[in-house]
């Protein structure tokens, strides 16, 4: 299964600036407004020329510096033509929401609650969103980037002697 | 209407059925299972934000901790992740070496599983025979890495060192007297009339229902999916070799422990063809900026001593970009999301954990059936807990 002919169905459902095309990964990845991401999945998993029926992972990622800063990359599988995808979505800080896929994928349940637990990342329609690896008091999202690793006052531990 | 008067039982975080730290709220009616909800995170080591703080070398030995069943698969699903990421190309011979390794790997792991069904069933004996042939694989890998369970084996770039005389002699022997002791195991268990009747139409689901909880590997292969992903994304030169993807009709227990049974005599066949098209070759690739140099060219040659010096100082910068790259673990599709942002550690690294995503189909599977068999279906899905919780 070649390239063009995902772009091709997915442009035409919806407008070309809210999907954004990169194949210069291994996979390919398309950017995805938010607002659209759920549909686009929706058309990724039912259309039946696409039919990335597979839900293999879903996580967050945060680059601080970027006007959205939050982001969630969701990887899907079509098993018939082995084809895999990347689709991201990014996020402000200030509201930083996403529909849920659990309506799609039953898998997504706990991926989203994870992703929820590291980064704060709300998925509007969850039917459980709460912490899942984490104690439920904790006060913060513990893999967001202001959180270093390791005591930053420590001398042996600046971050310029790690490379960051 | 009267209220009804359910019962709730925790099983677990320390329940010895559960082979492993995590907790099950049921809710019983009698001994029937009304619900349950699972409590995971008691062993949560944080390791994707560790990650982000170590070289690509350091992360080797926090996959030996995910499914530390088959840490071996593990180790090698990072080495491979990373190398795609660098676009090293790997020579036959180490992919082969990488083959063999993985699939005793995948042998033990079975063997782990498959047992413990049977303990679980109230079967003993199999578990004491094939955990002395699970002993036979860990005395390969101590001679292959000086490891036993948490094995760190292998290196970015190929294997820190070749399979020796004896480790061939010890695959070989191991080729030879498995069978023997599996078809034992397979006598005691496979049409045995109490473990069938305790297995077969226990805890099943369907194959739609398996694929949209995410299911992965000998779990989703069970439900009549051939999903396999040694066969769809080859990895590692596994399409050189013909391999059969067992798979199963009811997705029940009875057809997880058969699949994962017929797997391992797939593995070793596999093995055997393996070991027996071994090409002569170097068992590292050339590529001195990831892979240390050996130790008596560090001590005689300056350029050894650099890139050894810079190696183990973190001090080599990874090219920026992002890879998903997955291996068919013990459990299922084992997968890494590696992003560089051309520093000295990953960007974001995600695993793909097979168990963390087929384990909260559970209370699903559970529903309506009895204690016992809640606690068989468990153990037949082989939940780990250091993969769970990562």
């Amino acid at each position: 299964m070649e390239n063009k002919p995902i772009i091709d169905i997915l442009q035409a459902r919806f407008s070309k600036e809210t999907i954004v095309v990169d194949e210069s990964s291994d996979i390919l990845t398309l950017t995805v407004d938010r607002n659209i991401l759920h549909d686009t999945i929706k058309c990724l998993k039912e259309d039946p020329g696409l039919q990335f029926n597979f839900l293999t992972t879903l996580c967050g990622i945060h680059y601080p510096d970027a006007p959205l800063p939050l982001g969630v990359v969701y990887h899907l599988h079509n098993l018939y033509e082995k084809k895999r995808i990347r689709l991201k979505t990014f996020l402000p800080d200030t509201d930083p929401s996403v529909r849920s896929l659990t309506d799609l994928f039953s898998a997504a349940n706990w991926m989203e609650r994870e992703t929820y637990d590291f980064y704060g990342i709300i998925f509007s329609g969850h039917p459980n969103l709460k912490r899942i690896l984490n104690v439920d008091y904790m006060d913060y999202f513990p893999m967001r980037k202001e959180y270093p690793l390791e005591d930053s006052a420590r001398p042996d531990k600046d971050d310029r002697f790690f490379g960051r | 209407m009267n209220k009804p008067n359910y019962t709730t039982l925790n099983l677990g975080p320390t329940h010895p059925a559960t082979h492993g730290i995590f907790q099950n709220v049921l809710t019983l009616d009698g001994e029937k299972i009304i619900d349950t909800e699972q409590t995971i995170g008691y062993i949560h080591r944080a390791f994707e934000k560790i990650a982000e703080r170590r070289p690509y070398y350091q992360i080797t030995p926090l996959t030996d901790r995910l499914n530390y069943c088959s840490s071996p698969i593990n180790n090698i699903g990072w080495h491979l992740t990373v190398e795609k990421l660098l676009g090293i190309k790997s020579t036959k011979r180490v992919d082969y070496m990488r083959i063999i390794v993985m699939e005793l790997a995948r042998i033990t792991d079975h063997l782990i599983c498959n047992s413990v069904i049977g303990v679980d069933s109230g079967a003993m004996t199999g578990f004491i025979y094939v955990f002395q042939e699970r002993e036979k694989v860990y005395e390969i890998y101590e001679e292959l890495c000086g490891a036993r369970l948490t094995t760190n084996l292998g290196r970015i770039g190929g294997f820190e060192r070749d399979f020796s005389i004896s480790v061939l002699s010890k695959i070989r022997e191991f080729l030879d007297h498995l069978p023997k002791v599996l078809k034992e195991f397979e006598k005691l268990l496979l049409r045995n009339r109490i473990f069938m009747d305790r297995t077969i139409n226990v805890g099943s689901i369907s194959a739609e229902r398996a694929l949209n909880y995410g299911f992965t590997g000998p779990n989703l292969r069970s439900a009549g999916v051939d999903y396999d992903v040694r066969v769809t994304s080859p990895y590692c030169s596994y399409d050189d070799f013909d391999l059969m993807i067992p798979v199963g009709t009811n997705g029940d227990t009875y057809d997880r422990f058969a699949v994962r049974q017929d797997e391992i005599w797939q593995s070793l066949k596999l093995i055997r063809n393996v070991i027996d098209n071994l090409p002569e070759g170097k068992y590292s690739m050339d590529v001195p900026e990831f892979y240390l140099p050996p130790k008596q060219d560090v001590y005689n040659n300056m350029e050894a001593l650099i890139w050894h010096f810079k190696i183990i100082m973190g001090e080599v910068n990874i090219p920026a970009g992002e890879v998903y790259h997955s291996v068919e673990g013990g459990n299922g599709e084992l997968g890494f999301y590696l992003v560089s942002d051309g520093g000295r550690t990953p960007y974001r690294l995600h695993f793909r954990r097979p168990c963390f995503i087929y384990y909260q189909a559970l209370p699903e599977m559970i529903r309506g059936g009895v204690l016992s068999d809640a606690i068989l279906t468990m153990s037949s899905m082989n939940v780990i807990a250091g993969e769970l919780d990562a």
